[in-house]
């Protein structure tokens, strides 16, 4: 059995005096998509942050490929190989797509100060690589046609791709999503599924941290259940539509 | 940079180098030389704007310092010139390190008030240092540059210096802005979550422009000291602080080429000023005042904006130029 | 003078300044727990308050109740335009284009003072007489303990105004979050124009009992309004008690330092001040530090 690519242990954080996120511990195994559901509230999106180096953890350990990431900056831990997505898409608005892809490029590539004033050749060639690199991956998403549009102006269902191409830039071993369908149509949810499914057979680990049970149950291989800051299930999709604490967190809330 | 930046650099160039033949006035010539000067803090300037999101108040101190740096050593101590140059700028670089590093991880008006009262600081330091920095009446006998048997004696001699040196910090900055590093800033500029959550150190990243920013003008500094041969603290109190940061935002943050045009336009201003003396601090002040409220994008953008709504019938649906046009 | 008077008397000099800074960083917090921003014609407003009791009482004649009234009322319809004109009607409202727009009309308004009252320093007699009155073997000019009740006096009454009357609690509400203020129907728009308003006039208080003291002229309003800001720093940016320990712990610190070790470097003491409390607690003196995000 392969090593867990994330493992949680007996996480906790409080903001003042509300606990948002209490004892949770869990693992990832790698190459799967996992999806972590509960309802509003949960701290779902809170756990994201405190993997993702936003927020602090008060107590407990998150490793990853057996790397503890407590008191790691964000940058850093993107740079170890995690990479995210955000609820309200947060792509770099006023830049245009391209380059948008091009600045996730930046944790694998290194060309620094004197490189770009003096705009040295080792530089000139990073930056051609970076350039091809992006256009590549605009390509996968279906976005190289407006690769000079200004990130701003794309449609929310490209936006969400743009940034997923972005986060990609970066050659994550892990992936989260949050809410990654929120506000999309049949279709575009439809096509954001078989990505992530591709996604997986490329051999990425993706989290899914998302409200929309259909996605969740139809593409996740395991589903770990959030309410109130506490795990109180987790398992496969099937066992998880059937097991009683989760539906009653649902239906009490 | 991209072609159009390169022609634009060339042309610029071009024009600048046939200046000083068309224009027989010295007094004219110095005014365009302090631009030069004024170009090159406000480039640095604003990088640390446009790219980190800061403003320093306090861009006359680190002007101050390169300049009273230079005089000093140079001057009292009759140690080289070119080198004295650099090591000012190594000196500021070093102080604008140690203020940058606790203030750049708080909020934006922390720097602010650093940057200002440091400069208030080193202002008073000029004044009351007498025996050193000459005091309120200045430091005079400063040594010229020279390079060779070439000495920089005239007003037209060291237009042939100073900008160069300015255009050569225009292109070296714009090649940054064009790169991973520029990419980077200005990441950190639009968004500072995202930026770092893909992967950018943007507090070393902050740091590092201020530094840089700091350095340019002190680099400016060393230059004016050298060129006019006489320095009081006058020239380096909080209204130049104010002067370079207006000069940004007429030019419009995170455009370079806006900040040749705001240094130009409002080192020449005071002396047209200069006629209405005493209405000329109350016009500076509504000038300031009123680029930032119609036209905080900058005076040149906000002036196409109004320009092209007016030609267009109204609405804003003309393509709005992307963001690899807009740089530069 | 043996050194214990010395101390005692650089010690209540302080005092009376670090009051007036007390005042003027009351000024900024209040502006800035409803806006975000800093209003760097804060110094200004001070500098109008000198000038315009100038003007009603000595110019004009007045009564100085009357002048005192009508001085406020001046200077806080200064805060007013202020707030009315260009920062409502800046077309971007990023916080750090409004700063620097309110720097805009500091140097507006202080270009305005150079050409209505000229460059000269100008004074105003104390308030009731200069007589010292000798306390614990210090003299004491009246106008300190003019200076001392008028502060108390105004941090009780803002200190009433803000947890005990509607207005004020709604002020603080609007500090607190502005997004829940709009949400329970508070007209946020109004409490930043009354924001604005009450610094003016606090800054014109300041001002009035600072220029007996210190004289005043066009350009007075930048040192002061950077002090005051360093004093609300101080204290702990947006606290209203941190203003005041800030602007007292200040004035002390620099009458202090003044008469023992050197008067020339007196200004630069209070922003040295300022820095290492930025470089070490930027929260300030009485600041909790807060929520940390890594």
């Amino acid at each position: 059995m392969q090593a867990a690519i994330l493992e949680a242990q007996n996480i906790t954080l409080r903001f003042g005096g509300l606990e948002a996120l209490n004892g949770v511990s869990f693992s990832i195994a790698p190459n799967q998509i996992v999806g972590i559901i509960g309802p509003n509230g949960a701290g779902k999106t809170t756990l994201l942050n405190a993997i993702t180096g936003v927020y602090a953890l008060d107590s407990g350990e998150i490793f990853f490929q057996g790397i503890p990431l407590s008191g790691l900056k964000s940058f850093q831990i993107t740079g170890l190989g995690i990479n995210r997505t955000f609820q309200q898409v947060q792509l770099f608005s006023q830049m245009t797509v391209l380059e948008n892809v091009m600045v996730g490029m930046h944790p694998r590539t290194k060309s620094g100060f004197l490189g770009g004033i003096l705009h040295l050749p080792g530089e000139r060639k990073e930056e051609k690589g970076i350039r091809k690199q992006a256009e590549t991956l605009l390509e996968f998403f279906g976005l190289q046609a407006k690769a000079n549009w200004l990130a701003s102006h794309l449609s929310v269902g490209e936006q969400k791709r743009l940034e997923l191409g972005r986060a990609l830039a970066s050659q994550p071993s892990l992936l989260f999503l949050d809410e990654p369908v929120a506000g999309l149509n049949i279709r575009e949810m439809e096509e954001m599924g078989d990505l992530i499914i591709r996604l997986r057979e490329n051999g990425q680990t993706v989290v899914l941290v998302e409200h929309n049970m259909h996605l969740v149950m139809g593409i996740s291989d395991w589903v770990i259940v959030l309410n109130n800051g506490s795990k109180i299930s987790e398992g496969r999709p099937e066992a998880m539509q059937r097991d009683s604490r989760v539906v009653e967190a649902y239906l009490g809330s | 940079m991209g072609k159009k930046n390169k022609i634009a650099l060339l042309t610029y160039a071009s024009i600048i180098f046939l200046v000083p033949a068309i224009l027989q006035n010295n007094y004219h010539l110095m005014v365009l030389n302090v631009a030069a000067l004024n170009i090159i803090v406000v480039i640095g300037l604003n990088l640390l704007m446009g790219y980190a999101g800061q403003i320093s108040l306090g861009h006359a101190a680190f002007f101050g310092l390169g300049a009273y740096l230079s005089a000093v050593l140079t001057t009292t101590y009759g140690l080289p010139p070119w080198i004295m140059l650099f090591l000012a700028m190594g000196i500021t670089g070093l102080v604008s390190y140690a203020i940058g590093i606790p203030t750049l991880k708080l909020e934006g008006h922390y720097l602010v008030m650093a940057t200002l009262g440091f400069s208030i600081i080193i202002y008073i330091f000029m004044l009351q240092l007498d025996g050193v920095t000459g005091g309120p009446s200045g430091f005079a006998g400063i040594p010229r540059l020279r390079i060779g048997s070439l000495t920089f004696d005239s007003d037209r001699k060291i237009f042939y210096l100073l900008w160069p040196v300015s255009i050569g910090v225009l292109m070296l900055s714009l090649n940054l802005i064009h790169s991973r590093v520029g990419r980077a800033m200005a990441a950190l500029s639009h968004n500072e979550i995202a930026a770092r959550c893909s992967g950018i150190d943007t507090e070393t990243y902050k740091v590092k422009i201020f530094v840089i920013s700091a350095v340019l003008a002190s680099l400016a500094g060393s230059l004016y000291a050298h060129y006019i041969t006489f320095i009081s603290p006058g020239t380096f109190s909080f209204f130049y602080s104010i002067q370079v940061v207006t000069m940004v935002l007429v030019g419009g943050m995170g455009s370079l080429w806006g900040s040749v045009f705001g240094a130009v336009l409002l080192t020449l201003l005071p002396e047209v000023l200069h006629a209405v003396k005493e209405y000329n601090v109350l016009i500076y002040g509504a000038i300031l005042m009123v680029v930032l409220i119609f036209f905080p994008e900058g005076l040149l953008p906000g002036m196409v904006r109004t320009w092209g709504k007016r030609r267009s019938g109204g609405g804003s649906f003309s393509r709005q130029p992307t963001a690899l046009e807009k740089r530069g | 003078m043996t050194l214990y008077l010395q101390v005692l008397q650089f010690l209540l000099s302080g005092l009376t300044m670090g009051s007036t800074y007390a005042l003027i960083g009351i000024g900024f917090s209040l502006i800035h727990n409803a806006t975000g921003i800093v209003n760097f014609a804060q110094g200004e407003f001070v500098m109008l308050g000198g000038m315009f009791m100038i003007t009603f009482f000595s110019f004009l004649r007045l009564p100085m109740p009357v002048a005192f009234f009508l001085t406020v009322l001046s200077v806080a319809a200064v805060g007013l335009l202020l707030e009315q004109g260009p920062i409502r009607r800046a077309r971007s409202k990023e916080i750090l284009i409004l700063v620097m727009i309110t720097v805009g009309a500091s140097i507006s308004i202080k270009g305005l003072s150079m050409l209505l009252w000229g460059k000269n320093p100008m004074t105003l007699p104390p308030f009731s007489g200069d007589a010292p009155i000798v306390l614990l073997g210090a003299a004491i000019m009246p106008q300190s303990l003019w200076t001392f009740a008028i502060t108390v006096i105004v941090v009780v009454g803002l200190n009433y105004f803000f947890k005990g009357t509607l207005i004020g609690k709604a002020m603080r509400a609007v500090a607190a979050s502005r997004r829940s203020a709009l949400l329970t129907g508070i007209p946020v728009d109004r409490m930043i124009l009354l924001s604005f308003t009450f610094s003016g006039a606090l800054g014109a208080v300041a001002g009035m009992i600072l220029t007996p003291i210190t004289t005043t002229s066009y350009d007075a309003g930048v040192m002061l309004g950077l002090k005051g800001f360093s004093a609300a720093i101080l204290g702990g940016y947006g606290s209203m008690p941190g203003a005041v320990v800030g602007g007292l712990f200040l004035g002390v610190l620099e009458s202090l330092s003044a008469g023992l070790i050197s008067s020339e470097y007196k200004d630069a003491l209070a922003f040295f001040i300022l820095l290492t409390v930025l470089f070490f607690k930027p929260s300030g003196i009485l600041g909790r530090g807060r929520l940390r995000r890594v």
